[in-house]
């Protein structure tokens, strides 16, 4: 076993054990930090891929820019204890959902030993990895080519995104809040 | 790649751009103080614009931008209908607007951006553009359906929609993650092409995509059972909106659908099955819910529900007939949809109105004609001659007949005669009921008669030239996939 | 193989040594700038000049009781000092700071990890150094760490773009994001050695660059998220003992960090007069282009008031942040013309 693989394998389990602690805990900092390992060990497997560029950009933009957002929200909002939560589910519901996820996790098991999993008809791509294959020019231009209209297309989304967000955000000067009574709906 | 010629073809996202401009205009022009005013201007010409730079395309089969534009027929006609759902929503919203106090001129900007959106996604074999256009399509679409801030309701639906489509669009992007997975590509035409190797070799992937990408369509067409955010979304909404929400996306979820499943993996067998079980339920769900309903807009949220399920029906029989029939119905759809929608606006435009069915009474004493039009929407929702809900639902189901979908088309009729209950009780309401609350006058304003009339003119149109419109759909099978 | 990893390990351990001795010896420079900013003599009795302050002073603090107050979230607040400190010393993997030589015929290059993409890793490493500071105001259950928690993070949320920003101009300009590569092209051999530093060309970038290098970094006049006057000491308000000074080290190494990516980026690193003949001399110039940032930090918090918090984000979104955008789209279309 080469240093490679052993990298591959504390990385991979740390990305999915990351992943897994975001969506059992119940504190929700604690949640984010999970994403946030898990974040970082995605970021060493892209690198492994030689995909340099696309490691640095997932941690600049989710562990540098999304979950700090989202820990601040945690921060403004206060959720201190995981009391805020709701109580824990009834008993019912936890058999209820540890059944439905065994049966999911069964379904996994027979899906991958049946012949229905051949490998991936791509296994030989890694091996004609085109020249300067994940550096920051041959993303580049890749971005600037041939996938152009969709770069576009996303700058579009994100001012459409912002000019949402002042749009919701912005204090209206003559509108009455609305006030407790009001909720009651029919 | 070829990187010189051919490659990128700006003629060809004309429409796009100048939906887009005249967004960016009324952006920039917010900082002025008459903005409230100009801004449905610039946004009616900017649609207008668009509308003609369409016709220019007509006919063109052309491909830009590397592949990821394919602007054939079938995307130029999906084209013409979003601008016209545009325009007609424009009009409603104007007065609706400025009477509910919200007229703000990023609004009008929101909507061009978001008919943009359908317009990118009806336009392309690219998974990603696909993705992309639906959600430039839906962020504002999440916004306009809170823009009435002042109402607790409005940001219940803002807020629901956002949730219920982010989590819709997290379910198609893993799909298309799994195609790409299985296929090493997100361009259709390359799946298509070598589409028995790759499901051959990883089929797993394939179908675990395939019914991500279904799941989340479903979501924004809002199909039974993806459908449980409509309702409240529909109510909640400033009825514009609403408008705009029944036809625009419901529309490009459609050619989405066609383009991904009808024209690319037609040859998938259990497809069928699983539109068939859709579209009866989807049929089934939204006709039954919708009898006991007391207000008009969660009425027409399931009517609008259980439309999608005919046009399901289209989709489940598939071939050339039942397309051009779902293209038929989808555009008489539009025309009385938005009809209904204009004249539950120009109610709601009352101080203090929930559009409930009591607030319909006496109607047809005091307007008539207004009561008069209702009618006639309202039968064409029902399907009757000769309206052109009649030979929407007439050409689907015969085409779901002639390829031996006899039980697909049962069920649809007899949710066909079930919805005629409420669409009727409507207009009994308007006509025969009485009470001791005296009917308020509503105010009329040009934008809406202008509607009014189109929607009248189109209603009454179709369903009185259905041929010639049905070869103009036909028109539109055109496709580069 | 085992070369590498013995190697590496050596360099390692020199580099993080030098840079705690760095940060300690910065808190030392500090003092006594300030104290004779301000016409006082500042530490003087430990060792000669006080040398030996920072050791009494670090004695100090880990022979200190550590308290950790009751209503504290265990994990998050014993995470929040390393996680601060961390990040900062990782920015050390990737700068250069000498010519690459050979000792014992086994050539070493002055560098732990010359990554191609040195500059986009600095960006990664510096946005998670957020994370210490609002962990830290969180988890403590302390309004003054909160509020100073969130300052610190919104702060930094801002600051981050224009910063992001001010680096792009000389990326543009070298069209790599190798720092290896971004020194060797400030290299000079005439007698004006400096000529070919990249602040002659981006000089609007390196204010930016500069600007945001100190709010990033939580200094005066931008040090809001801990003035002691309003919120005591700010997100580390209840740490004590080690997990305080790993706050302070945190900083100071922060401190270094962004000078030392200032020095590489716009003042040719380790390049310097007479660097070919004479091999190790490219560590005195690179350090001492270090401490001349730092000195320039002791000196600004010497000289200025504190902002606002309101006029820093006003300053953060609209001056700093359109002046970087323009610095951009100016650099692009020059470099689109070929004149730099």
């Amino acid at each position: 076993m080469n240093l490679d693989a052993v990298i591959f394998i504390i990385s991979a389990i740390v990305a999915v054990l990351g992943a897994s602690m975001m969506i059992f805990q119940r504190n929700p900092v604690m949640a984010v930090l999970s994403f946030m390992v898990s974040l970082l060990a995605q970021a060493v497997l892209y690198i492994q891929l030689d995909a340099l560029f696309l490691g640095a950009v997932l941690i600049i933009v989710y562990a540098g820019a999304v979950l700090v957002l989202f820990l601040f929200v945690i921060m403004l909002l206060n959720l201190r204890t995981t009391k805020e939560l709701g109580p824990s589910s009834s008993l019912m519901r936890h058999l209820g959902k540890y059944f439905l996820s065994f049966l999911l996790i069964m379904e996994f098991v027979f899906i991958i030993k049946s012949s229905f999993f051949k490998g991936a008809s791509l296994v030989g791509v890694m091996n004609m990895k085109p020249e300067g294959f994940g550096t920051v020019t041959s993303v580049a231009t890749l971005l600037f080519t041939k996938y152009l209209y969709p770069f576009e297309l996303t700058s579009i989304l994100i001012l459409v995104a912002i000019v949402g967000a002042v749009v919701m955000a912005r204090k209206d000067k003559n509108i009455d809040r609305p006030t407790e009574n009001k909720l009651g709906k029919n | 790649m070829d990187l010189t010629s051919a490659s990128i073809n700006f003629s060809i996202i004309y429409p796009e751009i100048s939906l887009l401009i005249a967004a960016a205009l009324i952006l920039v022009s917010v900082f002025h103080k008459s903005a409230n005013r100009i801004a449905p201007y610039i946004a009616l010409i900017g649609i207008v614009v668009s509308i003609a730079m369409i016709f220019k395309q007509w006919g063109h089969q052309e491909s830009g931008f590397f592949g990821m534009i394919t602007c054939d027929s079938f995307g130029v006609t999906f084209k013409l209908i979003f601008d016209v759902t545009a325009l007609l929503s424009l009009l409603i919203a104007h007065r609706y607007m400025i009477s509910k106090g919200i007229n703000r001129p990023e609004f009008y900007a929101l909507l061009l951006i978001s008919t943009m959106g359908m317009m990118v996604m009806a336009n392309t074999t690219d998974l990603i553009v696909i993705f992309l256009g639906l959600e430039i399509m839906s962020v504002p679409l999440y916004v306009m359906a809170g823009f009435a801030k002042r109402s607790l309701w409005s940001s219940e639906a803002g807020i629901k929609y956002f949730i219920m489509g982010a989590f819709a669009s997290s379910f198609l992007l893993m799909g298309i993650a799994f195609i790409y997975g299985a296929s090493s590509t997100t361009d259709l035409r390359r799946i298509v092409a070598d589409f028995h190797f790759i499901m051959s070799n990883s089929p797993a992937y394939m179908l675990t995509g395939m019914a991500l990408i279904l799941v989340g369509f479903g979501f924004k067409i809002g199909a039974v059972p993806f459908h449980s955010w409509v309702p409240d979304v529909y109510e909640g909404a400033p009825t514009p909106v609403t408008a705009f929400f029944s036809v625009g996306p419901k529309a490009a979820g459609i050619a989405a659908l066609l383009r991904i499943f009808i024209f690319g993996f037609a040859n998938v067998m259990m497809l069928s099955t699983v539109f068939w079980v859709l579209a009866v339920l989807t049929m089934s769900v939204g006709n039954i819910l919708a009898l006991k309903q007391n207000n008009i807009k969660r009425l027409l949220a399931y009517s609008s529900i259980a439309h999608a399920g005919y046009i399901l029906v289209a989709l489940t029989v598939g071939g050339n007939d039942a397309i051009s029939a779902a293209i038929f119905y989808l555009v008489a759809y539009i025309m009385f949809n938005l009809g209904a929608f204009a004249v539950v606006t120009l109610m709601e435009t009352r101080s203090g109105c929930k559009s409930d069915f009591s607030e319909l009474v006496g109607l047809a004493k005091v307007h008539p004609y207004l009561a008069a039009v209702l009618t006639l929407f309202m039968f064409a929702l029902a399907g009757f001659p000769p309206t052109a809900g009649f030979f929407g639902k007439f050409y689907i189901f015969s085409a779901a007949i002639k390829s031996g979908y006899i039980w697909l088309a049962v069920i649809g009729m007899l949710n066909s005669f079930l919805s005629v209950y409420y669409y009727l009780r409507v207009v009994k309401t308007s006509y025969f009921d009485s009470s001791d609350k005296s009917f308020i006058p509503v105010k009329y304003s040009l934008s809406i008669i202008i509607v009014l009339v189109i929607t009248v003119i189109g209603t009454l149109g179709i369903g009185l030239f259905p041929q010639q419109f049905l070869n103009w759909s036909q028109s539109a099978l055109f496709a580069f996939l | 193989m085992l070369e590498i990893v013995i190697a590496s390990s050596i360099k390692v351990i020199i580099v993080v040594i030098a840079v705690l001795t760095g940060c300690a010896y910065a808190t030392y420079m500090e003092r006594k700038l300030v104290a004779h900013f301000q016409h006082r003599i500042g530490p003087l009795y430990a060792g000669p000049y006080g040398l030996l302050q920072p050791m009494a002073d670090a004695v100090k603090l880990i022979f200190k009781e550590d308290i950790v107050p009751d209503k504290v979230e265990r994990y998050t607040y014993a995470l929040a000092p390393v996680i601060s400190f961390i990040p900062a010393m990782l920015i050390f993997a990737v700068i250069p700071f000498g010519k690459d030589t050979s000792v014992f015929g086994y050539g070493i290059k002055m560098v732990l990890s010359d990554l191609n993409i040195a500059v986009l890793f600095i960006f990664a490493i510096t946005s998670l150094g957020i994370y210490g500071i609002i962990l830290g105001g969180w988890s403590s259950g302390s309004k003054y760490s909160l509020m100073g928690g969130l300052r610190s993070s919104a702060q930094m949320i801002s600051y981050e773009v224009s910063y992001g920003l001010s680096i792009i101009g000389v990326i543009l300009i070298a069209n790599t994001l190798s720092l290896r590569e971004l020194v060797n092209q400030q290299a000079s051999d005439s007698i004006w050695f400096f000529s070919h530093w990249y602040v002659w060309r981006q000089p609007l970038g390196f204010l930016l660059y500069l600007t945001c290098a100190i709010a990033e970094t939580n200094r005066a006049p931008f040090d809001l998220p801990e003035a002691e006057s309003e919120l005591v000491g700010g997100y580390h308000t209840e740490y004590s003992s080690m997990r305080f000074s790993m706050f302070f080290i945190g900083e100071y190494a922060n401190m270094l960090a962004v000078s030392a990516v200032g020095a590489t980026l716009f003042f040719g690193g380790w390049q310097g007069p007479f660097v070919n003949t004479i091999p190790l001399l490219g560590i005195v110039w690179f350090v001492l282009k270090v401490f001349l940032f730092m000195f320039f930090y002791i000196w600004l918090r010497a000289t200025f008031p504190r902002f606002r918090y309101d006029q820093l984000m006003n300053f953060g979104w609209k001056i700093l942040l359109p002046l970087a955008l323009f610095n951009t789209m100016l650099t692009s279309l020059l470099v689109a013309l070929k004149v730099i």
